[in-house]
């Protein structure tokens, strides 16, 4: 079981702004683990996975990337650690001055140091990935919102990382446009891309993720298959919490 | 009717040979304001406290002394006690030129370090963010994503910064530049017809602001970044 343990972080404390936001965390993720954070907001789901790709970086616990340690201080294993741990963020965080092309690709040519072609060639088949083929050549201001985020997407996947976190990335959306970016990492699930997502989308990750984790109070406080942790007869607080969402959305959990 | 034109007529080719040197006094003034510029707003927003705390220091003091009294202090004071330093004797200390460059150089460089730590500071900082999470370090993060686009968002100030040090470099004929200024006091002194060759002097800068001014405006439009909207 050790052997295929991509990420997984110990006893991560981290504390912002005089307050401690995470207070002592243990999260492992497998090779194809598809893990769901939920959690009332401030209960620390954000800064759980920026402390998973240290940008972050924790005041206490330990961090082993394929079962070799991760020292925080350490600058070059840092940034090793961020090219194969990839994220998403809510607000998607596009570079505003290139093409979605470029915005796939500099990273490529910057750290992986991979020439202009090469790059450029990577870029267009991830953003193919993700359908976006007529609009490589467009800047981030003449993108939709749905747009936006598949092409950061497209940029974590091209630096082919071990592990995908996903920061709410449907929260920032309008209703119609969050549609295509699900698609999108229901694909990546299918292809077995290891994943650990915070989101309130509670009907879709009920039917991809293998395990629900629920945070509270910078705690893991519950942790089991939607399936255990949604069934009829259980009394779960991850329960309540969507049935609260379900009833504001009027989805079903 | 147009005798008063005689003495700018007279005068032209000297007060013209005058201009390249205002030029050419601007050019060095800004390119040195931005060698310097860059780095230090980099420096001043994401450098370490003591760096940040020295780059502070330096913005205040150049922001804070007149220019007339940059020049005096540099040229018959700092500069002329470093020229009897054997060592670094390669250097033009005594020269007029390199000393008003050099001030108005730097003055212009504390303002364009404000511009753009200002331009630096209204990035969304989720894009540094991003570029760390690419695996990006620091140094590249700011010159391959936070540069480019806080360099954009500074042309406006940076044309505006332009105009005050082209006039500002007016000022340097009191250390003996010969410059527009300077040789417009001279043949002034010379013909004793002040208020015409003032009114020259004061056209020429005119026409040296709007062609930089406009030139600066053309280029904001080249490298603008598409559908983006401020």
């Amino acid at each position: 079981m050790e052997t295929n343990t991509v990420l997984e972080a110990k006893n991560i404390i981290k504390n912002l702004g005089g307050n401690t936001v995470l207070k002592g965390v243990n999260i492992a993720l497998h090779k194809g683990d598809i893990k769901v954070l939920i959690g009332p907001s401030g209960s620390g789901k954000s800064t759980l996975l920026q402390c998973l790709n240290l940008l972050h970086i924790p005041e206490g616990g330990r961090l082993l990337l394929n079962n070799k340690e991760v020292h925080f201080k350490n600058k070059p294993g840092l940034y090793q650690l961020r090219q194969k741990v990839g994220m998403i963020f809510q607000d998607f965080n596009l570079f505003d001055h290139l093409s979605a092309k470029e915005n796939v690709s500099i990273a490529l040519r910057k750290v992986k140091k991979q020439g202009k072609r090469e790059s450029a060639q990577r870029a267009e088949i991830e953003l193919q990935r993700v359908g976006l083929d007529d609009k490589m050549n467009l800047y981030p201001a003449q993108l939709s919102g749905g747009q936006k985020q598949r092409v950061s997407i497209a940029r974590a996947l091209a630096m082919d990382p071990d592990v995908l976190l996903l920061d709410e990335p449907t929260s920032a959306l309008d209703p119609e446009l969050i549609g295509e970016v699900l698609v999108v990492i229901r694909d990546l699930a299918k292809n077995g891309m290891t994943m650990l997502m915070a989101t309130h989308q509670i009907s879709f990750s009920a039917t991809l993720a293998h395990q629900f984790v629920f945070m509270e109070d910078g705690l893991i406080t519950e942790e089991g298959s939607p399936k255990e942790l949604l069934a009829e007869n259980v009394n779960s607080r991850t329960k309540d919490f969507c049935a609260k969402i379900s009833e504001l959305t009027g989805e079903q959990a | 009717m147009f005798e008063f034109l005689n003495p700018i007529i007279e005068a032209l080719p000297y007060m013209l040979s005058g201009l390249w040197l205002t030029a050419a006094l601007v050019i060095c003034s800004m390119g040195l304001g931005l060698i310097v510029g860059v780095p230090f707003s980099a420096l001043r927003v994401y450098g370490h406290p003591v760096i940040r705390k020295l780059i502070g220091c330096y913005v205040y003091l150049f922001r804070g002394i007149p220019v007339l009294v940059l020049f005096y202090l540099f040229y018959f004071g700092l500069l002329s006690w470093l020229a009897q330093i054997a060592f670094l004797s390669f250097l033009p200390f005594n020269n007029a030129f390199f000393a008003a460059s050099l001030v108005l150089g730097l003055t212009t460089g504390a303002y364009q370090t404000q511009i753009f730590k200002g331009s630096i500071l209204a990035l969304s900082p989720g894009q540094l963010k991003a570029a760390r999470a690419l695996g990006m370090n620091d140094f590249q993060a700011i010159t391959n994503i936070i540069l480019p686009q806080a360099l954009r968002f500074s042309l406006p100030a940076w044309s505006n910064e332009y105009s005050i040090i082209l006039k500002d470099s007016a000022l340097a004929y009191v250390i003996g530049v010969a410059e527009i200024m300077s040789r417009t006091r001279s043949v002034a002194a010379i013909t004793h017809k002040p208020l015409p060759l003032t009114l020259f002097a004061g056209l020429i800068f005119f026409f040296l602001t709007f062609i930089g001014v406009k030139a600066l405006k053309v280029l904001e439009k080249k490298i603008k970044i598409k559908g983006y909207t401020q």
